[in-house]
Parts: C-alpha cells; structure tokens; sequence
C-alpha cells in the first residue's frame, strides 16, 4: 500500500509539467549531472580524493611543477598534476570546491533570510519603514555587489588585528558577499507581499485578529516562494563567482584553506612559465560548475514561467 | 454579389505537447464587394484567428493546414511573404481590438499615417501629409492639422481607434478585417465608432468583416451574419434573418439571451453548459451536448451548412428540408 | 524639463553627499594605519606624533567635517601607505581606467546591440544560436577568469598582445594617453576586450529579449498588418521601442564597468584606480578608500543623469507629461 502509494506520488511528479520540461531539455539534464557530480565530488573529497593537499606529511617539493599525467613527465599519482609544493592539482580542487560551494552555500541562505525578512517586513509593515528599507536597497542596488561585497569584506578585514583575520575570514566572506545580495530578494519579497496583504483573504485574517506574524507566515510566505527559489538559485552561482573573485584579488579565503579562486591566482603565476595546468583545472572546474548552476537556474526560471510555455 | 473574399474549407491547427488541436474547422464563407460581414461566437469560437488568417498574421505556432483563401478570385494563402505584406494595408486592411495599444507610442500620429501611405502609395512627402491630414478630418478627429504632429498618448481611445481606422484605410484597401474594434471603449465611444466604420465604409465602397461577440452591434451594421461555435460556423445568412428567425439552436439561444426593450422577463435565457475548450470537442455536432433539441445522429455525424429557410445552417434539423442538399456535402 | 534637470541633479548630490558621508564615517574607526605604517615595534612618541600629524587624534566630527569639506574640494587628504595626496594619485591613475572604461563600453554597446538586434530577428538561425550560447558562457563566467582565458590565448600560446601594463603613453600635461600610441592600443586590447565581455553579453541577450517582447506587442502587429516592410517594423518601430528600457539597463551596466575594472585591472596590472582600489583595501589606507568611493559614486551619479536625459529624449510621454496639451488619458 504505501509502496503504491510512492510509486503514485513518483509517477506524478514523473508526468507533471515540469519534469516533462525537464526530461526534454538536454541542457538542464546534462547541467544537473554536472552540478551534481561537482556536488558529490567536493562533498565527499576526503574520501574520493587521491591525497589530501592539506596534510604535510604527505607533500614533498621533488613532486612540484608535475605535468598531467598524459603528458611527459607526468605520473598516474598526480592526475591533473602538481602545483609549486607538490600537491596534488585534482585533490586541491576537489577540496577547494568544498570551500566554493560553501561559501556560495552559506553566503546565498544568508542573503535569502535577510533579504526575505526585510522584504516581509518592508512589504508588510509599509510607512516609513517601508520607504527606509527600499532606499537603502536603492542606494546599494545601484552599486555592483561585487564591489560592496569587496568593500565590506576590506573594512571588516581592516578593523581586526592581523592574526584574527584568517581564523573568520570566512565567516567575513560570507556575511559580505550575504549582505551585498539581499537588495534582490527584499525587492522581490515585497512586491509579493503588497499583493498579498490586499488580498481578501488576508484582510479578512486581519480583521478577526489573527496575529500578523502568523497570517505573513501562512499566507505570505508561501506566495513567494517559488520566485525566490528561482532567484536563490541563480544567485548560488553569482556567490560562487564572487567568493571566487575575492579569492582570486587576494581578499577572501586565507592560503591555508584555498578555495577554486585562490587555486586560480596561485596558479596565474606559473601562467607563462609554461606550468598551465596550475591554473587551467582549477579554472575549468570553477567554469563549469557557474556555467550549470547558471543554467539550471536558467531552464527553472523558464520552466515555472506560465508566459514562455 | 461577386465574391471579393472568399474563404474555401479553412482548417488552423494548434499543435501542442498533448496532440494537435484544431482552433478552427473546416470554416467557409464569402464577402463581397462593399459587403459588411459579422462574424460573432463565443471568445474561443475561432472568429478572431480565422480573421488573422485572412490577413496573412497567424500567430505561430497556429497554422493554415488546410483550405483556401481568395481574394478577387486569386489564392492568396500561398503567396510568398513579401507579396503578402503588398496586400495588407493596400487590399485589406486592418483593425485591431485595443486602439490603446495599437498605435505606436514612440512615433506621432502624423508619421504613423505618412508611413502607411507612402509604402503603398507612389506619393511624395507633401502629398502623402496632405492625404494624411485628410484622412483625419474624414474620422472627425478635430483640428486634424494641428493634431498630425501629437503623439498616441495625448488622445483619448476614442479618438485613438479613429486614428487606428484613419491608418486601416490609408491606402484606400477594399476590404477591412475589424477584429473587435469596440470591445475596449466605452459604451457611447462604441456606437460612434460604429457609426463611423458604417460611413466611411460605405462612402468608399470598402468591405468589412466585422468580428464581434456583440450581436447588438451586427444586427444594426452588418448585411449577412456568421455565428461561429467551437472553431467552425454555425450558421451563416442575411442579418435580419438571423435575428428575426434563426434556425440553428445555438443561434436561437444566442438570440433568446439579448434582451430588448419591452420584455418583461424576470430573467433572460441562457444556453446551459459553455463551448467546449478546443481539446474536448465531442464527435458529430459541436453543439449536441447543450443542444435542446439534441438527435440521435448529431452525437456521431458532423452536419455541414445546411439551406434552412433563409439562411444556412450546420443542423440536422435541417436534413429533412431538402435531402438534396443535405447530400451534396 | 528645466525643473526636472534639476530635481534630479538635487537627487544625485543626496546621493553623493551620503556616500561621502558613509565614506567620512569610515575614517576614525577603521583600521590601524598607525601600525601599518611604523610596524609592530613603534616607540609610544613616534605613535603620537604620527597621529598628530595625521590628524587621527583630533575628535571625530572635526575629522570629519574635516573630510567633507575637503572632498567637496576634490582633496582627500594624504595616502597613508604612500604619503602622497590622494588627489594626485587618483589624478596618475584615473585616465588609465577611464581610457579602460570608455574603449570596453564602446565595444560592448558596438557590437552588443546589433549582435542582440539579430539574435530576435533571426531566432533559431545558426548564428543566433551561436551568439546565445556564447553568452551564456560570457555572463557566467568570473570576469578574472575571462582575463586569464585571454591571456593564455592571446599572450602565452599566441603572443600577439601583450598582458600586462599600459604600453607607451603620451604626457598631454593633465592626462597621461595611451590612446596615441600604436604601442598603447597593442596593450588596451586585452584588457578592454575581458571588461566589455561580460557587459556585452549582458547588453546582447537584454536587447533579444527586449525585442522579441516588443515584436508580441499591438502595434508591432498592426504595424505588420499595415502592410510595413519587415525592414521599416524591425528597424523603424520595434528598435526604437526596444531601446527604451535597454538605455535604463544598459546605463547601470556602463557605471558597473568602472567597478569591474577592478578585477580588470588586477589582471593586467593596469596602473589605474582599480588595482590602486585594491591596494588600498589591503593596506587599510582609508583615505584613497573613501576617495575611490566618492568618485565611483560620481560617475554612477553622472551616468544615471545622461540615462535620464537620453530617456526623456527617446520618450515622447515622459516629454509631454507636463504642459502638453490635448486629451490626456
């Protein structure tokens, strides 16, 4: 009985729209898998890994500068090759994709909770708070997050003493990147909520007395979901690109932990001493892991938008 | 009356992800010289897609799949694109439902008209202002010389659809698709458009097929009337026939629901059930399962226009009237 | 229009009087330039009379009006890393990142609006599809690894451009060129080409969109059904309306490379504001910080007010909506 009973939910979620859209465009399948793989790949690092690039012991400077292993001079342990202290190129990534993601991970929830929250209550609320919210939004919006995530993250950075940078630089990195995001979100939330707090049902809520925080809750929330998962995850991918670039200007993770973008300037050193796959494999991971992000988000967006069908 | 527009077995097709549905079945009528056609239905009837195949517009991913359309006798469906475009504005022109949306807001009016005529006329700069500024005194847009220079927002949608109808006779075409010219104005800016569709047309000897859910507006501008039902005609005739006796049982309901003055009904009549969506049409007749006087036949063939009294009808009541007719098919 | 000019000038020195605020705030409570300068080890003596010299011991809102009025004037004190006046440094480096700037943005308008043009007109074609998936890689793509992607093309394989600095470039007195130098436009190549990649991209599937919103449009239907030739509908009607909401887009995508010459410039080691931004940030030397921001802020102020006005000329509603006359709706 419940067999039948998953097995009908499957079936359904197999036949609705969506899936169909899904099934039928060998772009979002074959982004899926790449997404998922890279998932997987960093998730599980520690065991998939060959070595771990963080472990002294197992490092040695006579490996430096190895090749890939298809090319002359190369060896089957260093797949992708080695970088300047001999660590292993696929490993590194491996493991610095776990930073990436992440990173992206953390700094997109962040800014989905803070810009929801001040979407709701901007929305919700209305008056003074509303038009406060909106024009800090406004101000900010019209600077590239690039650059406030930059800013923040080098004020932040210049207010602590040196040696308590690294220790944060992450939580730093997160909260910045997090903070340059939100605008969209509350922007988004609060278009949402206007149309709703108009609507019927939700003024018959008020009036019986129903406490407003519940009524945004169950009524409001729901409502926007959808287009803030659709914008969340089109925005995962820009978290990575910004974490990345960060990391690539010298202001995001500390050395000791690179992420894709640290492996890319570290390696963009060796760019014209011929040692390429330094930098390349880093670059093509971190490539392909925004390229399917950004296209499942694509084919999400137009999957859920009734105009396009 | 020879036929300038002639309309033969149009089929358009939806092809969807569920099958291909057909948005209009099988559909023939003519119009002729200076006649003024009205084609009404239900929204969904397939009265204004059929009047975008006419002009060439279909919009994809609707198709002609089959049928022919003709125009003084010549096929003009075929017609390579370029040829096509020749004819709309210069041989048929065209109105649309909304004139707020119509006309372009970035251009006046002025060089909206100028433009129209000097593609399909050979006139230069001066003698195309000077027809254009003509053709706005002719639809009553008052001191029609100082307003050639206004852009669309500054008019009312009135005057807006009188614009709209001074650039669809332009070029002086002689036919006129209006697809729902009045639906978007208010009810004492309707009549006067009407009334100046009704003029003008007459004045020029212009053509209309004038596609409306407004059975009021047909039965005081159009000569003969097409009711449409689920993509194909119901049944087509002299307007006053129509009205005054319709034969096929939807028209009769569709009459039965206008109220008119002095009824003293509590309530008007109204056909149970609605049209059905273009993937659940029912075999045999479109109507039968909200038809009252419903037969066993009209669940499994499909009647075609049958003569019935003054008019046609697609009715199997009509089948013992002249079983000739019935067979010609 | 006088009135409007102004308003919004009003607007933008809110504008920039808050960013400079934020910007002044930044300055007691941010960072330790002390020790950054004397390192760890300094003597209590030389401290303080570093901090007197600077100004940092004097109370906070002094420094700060001190800030603002001096910003206002264009001085933003003395660099703490390098003791020169910011203003004459960001007088060596602003031309090297405008001169960036100005060729990247005209690359990307230049060929970002046609290439989008026909990327709608020509949907499904070979070339279309060939710029879309392009673009896909360009707005997805980190703009630094865009820069490293060209340099190991163009640099390292092929050695045709050089990757690194300015080149030769000409003294004019007040602006240092490299605009006047074959050597000079050898070296802009690069880096202009990874600025405008992203912008262009942007700008190419925005202008698609956009016009292939406008070709659904009513009066790009009625356009077509008044015969127009495709040439006249594409270029003369759905262009220009396509160019309305692409100015507003494309202005903020214009202020953003200034900001993205950041990365540029860190690439290429492009002696302009960007990289001098960056070492900044890692230095803590708040006053070209605050300097940098101020400045950026300017030209997203300048920026927005030219998009305004080209708006305004582009929009005849925006124009009307004061003092003109006739029915307005």
């Amino acid at each position: 009985m419940a067999v039948d009973v998953r097995a009908g939910v499957v079936r359904r979620a197999w036949d609705t729209d969506l899936a169909y859209s899904f099934r039928n465009s060998p772009v979002a399948v074959i982004s899926a898998i790449v997404t998922l793989v890279l998932i997987l790949g960093s998730l599980f690092a520690p065991w998939v890994a060959p070595h771990n690039p963080f472990d002294l012991s197992t490092i040695s400077l006579i490996d430096a500068f190895d090749p890939p292993q298809w090319i002359e001079g190369g060896s089957p342990d260093f797949p992708l090759g080695t970088d300047e202290q001999g660590r292993d190129v696929l490993s590194a990534i491996l493991f610095g994709g776990r930073i990436s993601l992440g990173v992206g991970l953390f700094s997109t929830i962040f800014a989905v909770v803070l810009g929801v929250t001040a979407g709701l209550i901007a929305g919700w609320r209305g008056g003074v708070i509303d038009a406060f919210i909106m024009r800090v939004a406004d101000v900010q919006l019209s600077f590239p997050a690039i650059l406030v995530a930059l800013l923040i993250d080098g004020i932040v950075r210049s207010t602590l003493p040196h040696d308590e940078q690294d220790q944060i630089a992450m939580l730093v990195l997160v909260g910045s990147i997090g903070l340059s995001g939100w605008v969209q979100f509350a922007r988004l939330v609060r278009g949402s909520t206007l149309v709703e707090r108009n609507k019927e049902y939700v003024q018959a809520a008020r009036v019986i007395g129903v406490h407003p925080i519940r009524i945004v809750v169950t009524h409001v929330l729901p409502n926007v979901l959808t287009p803030v998962l659709v914008v969340a995850t089109i925005y995962f991918a820009f978290a990575i690109i910004t974490e990345a670039t960060l990391s690539f200007l010298g202001v995001g993770v500390p050395p000791t932990e690179p992420s894709l973008g640290t492996l890319i300037r570290v390696g963009n050193g060796y760019l014209f001493s011929g040692e390429w796959w330094i930098t390349v494999f880093p670059a093509v991971t971190l490539a392909a892991l925004v390229l399917s992000v950004n296209l499942l988000g694509d084919w999400v967006r137009d999957a859920l938008n009734p105009r396009l069908q | 009356m020879k036929p300038l527009l002639e309309l033969r077995h149009i089929r358009i097709e939806l092809p969807t992800r569920r099958g291909t549905l057909l948005a209009v079945d099988d559909v023939s009528f003519t119009i002729g010289e200076g006649e003024v056609l009205g084609v009404v239905g239900e929204s969904g009837a397939g009265k204004s897609i059929t009047a975008a195949a006419i002009i060439g517009l279909l919009e994809p991913p609707l198709r002609l799949a089959g049928g022919e359309i003709l125009l003084d006798g010549a096929r003009i469906d075929n017609l390579p694109p370029d040829a096509f475009r020749r004819i709309r504005g210069k041989q048929i022109g065209a109105i649309f439902q909304d004139p707020l949306t119509s006309l372009n807001p970035l251009y006046t009016i002025g060089r909206q008209l100028v433009e129209t005529i000097r593609t399909h006329l050979p006139l230069g700069d001066k003698a195309a202002t000077a027809r254009a500024v003509e053709l706005l005194q002719e639809v009553g847009i008052p001191g029609a010389a100082e307003r050639f220079n206004a852009y669309p927002h500054q008019f009312s949608g009135g005057m807006r659809q009188r614009v709209v109808i001074a650039l669809a006779l332009a070029a002086n075409p002689r036919l006129i698709v209006a697809d729902e010219p009045t639906t978007a104005l208010d009810v004492s800016t309707q009549a006067q458009i009407i009334a100046l569709l009704k003029r003008l047309c007459r004045d020029h000897g212009t053509a209309v097929m004038l596609v409306t859910h407004d059975m009021g507006v047909i039965a005081e501008t159009a000569d003969r009337v097409a009711v449409m039902y689920a993509g194909r005609v119901a049944e087509i005739g002299p307007v006053r026939q129509v009205v005054k006796h319709p034969q096929h049982p939807y028209t009769v309901g569709l009459m039965g629901s206008i109220p008119s003055i002095g009824d003293t009904l509590e309530r008007l009549p109204q056909i149970d059930g609605a049209m059905p969506r273009l993937g659940s049409i029912p075999p045999g007749c479109a109507f039968n399962p909200r038809c009252p006087k419903v037969m066993e036949r009209c669940r499994v063939d499909r009647p075609d226009l049958l003569k019935a009294h003054a008019t046609e009808a697609a009715c199997w009541l009509h089948a013992s009237i002249s079983p000739g007719e019935a067979a010609r098919g | 229009m006088l009135a409007f000019i102004l308003r919004r000038i009003f607007q933008a020195a809110v504008v920039l009087v808050a960013v400079a605020s934020i910007a002044g705030l930044l300055f007691p409570y941010v960072g330790d330039p002390i020790g950054c300068l004397l390192g760890q080890d300094a003597r209590p003596d030389q401290i303080r009379e570093l901090r007197g010299a600077l100004g940092l011991d004097r109370p906070f809102y002094v420094q700060f009006w001190h800030f603002l009025s001096n910003a206002v004037q264009g001085e933003f004190g003395l660099s703490l890393r390098q003791g020169a006046k910011v203003s004459r440094l960001i007088g060596e480096r602003l031309p090297a990142t405008l001169e960036l700037s100005f060729v990247a943005a005209i690359l990307a308008l230049g060929a970002g609006i046609p290439m989008g043009v026909y990327a709608a007109l020509r949907r499904g074609s070979f070339l279309s599809q060939l710029f879309m998936t392009l673009s896909l890689l360009g707005v997805s793509l980190p703009v630094f690894l865009i820069g490293i992607l060209l340099i190991l093309v163009f640099s390292v394989t092929l050695g045709w451009f050089p990757s690194f600095g300015r080149g030769q470039t000409v003294d004019l007195g007040w602006w240092t060129s490299g605009l006047l130098t074959r050597d000079g436009w050898h070296h802009i190549v690069l880096p202009a080409l990874t600025l405008a990649i992203f912008q262009l991209t942007l700008i190419l599937r925005l202008v698609r969109s956009e016009m292939l919103e406008v070709l659904r449009t009513d009066y790009i239907k009625f356009a077509r059904a008044r015969g127009l030739t495709n040439r006249a509908v594409h270029f003369g009607h759905a262009l220009k309306n396509t160019l309305v909401p692409v100015i507003t887009i494309t202005g903020v995508q214009v202020g953003s490379i200034i900001a993205f010459a950041v990365i540029t410039e860190t690439v290429f080691q492009w002696p302009g504001m960007g990289l001098m931004f960056i070492q900044a940030v890692s230095y803590a030397d708040i006053p070209v910080m605050s300097a940098y921001l101020v400045l950026v802020a300017l030209f997203f102020v300048i920026i927005s007010l030219v998009v305004d006005l080209l708006y305004y000329l582009v929009d005849p509603r925006l124009r009307m909506q004061r003092g003109g006359g006739g029915h307005g709706r």
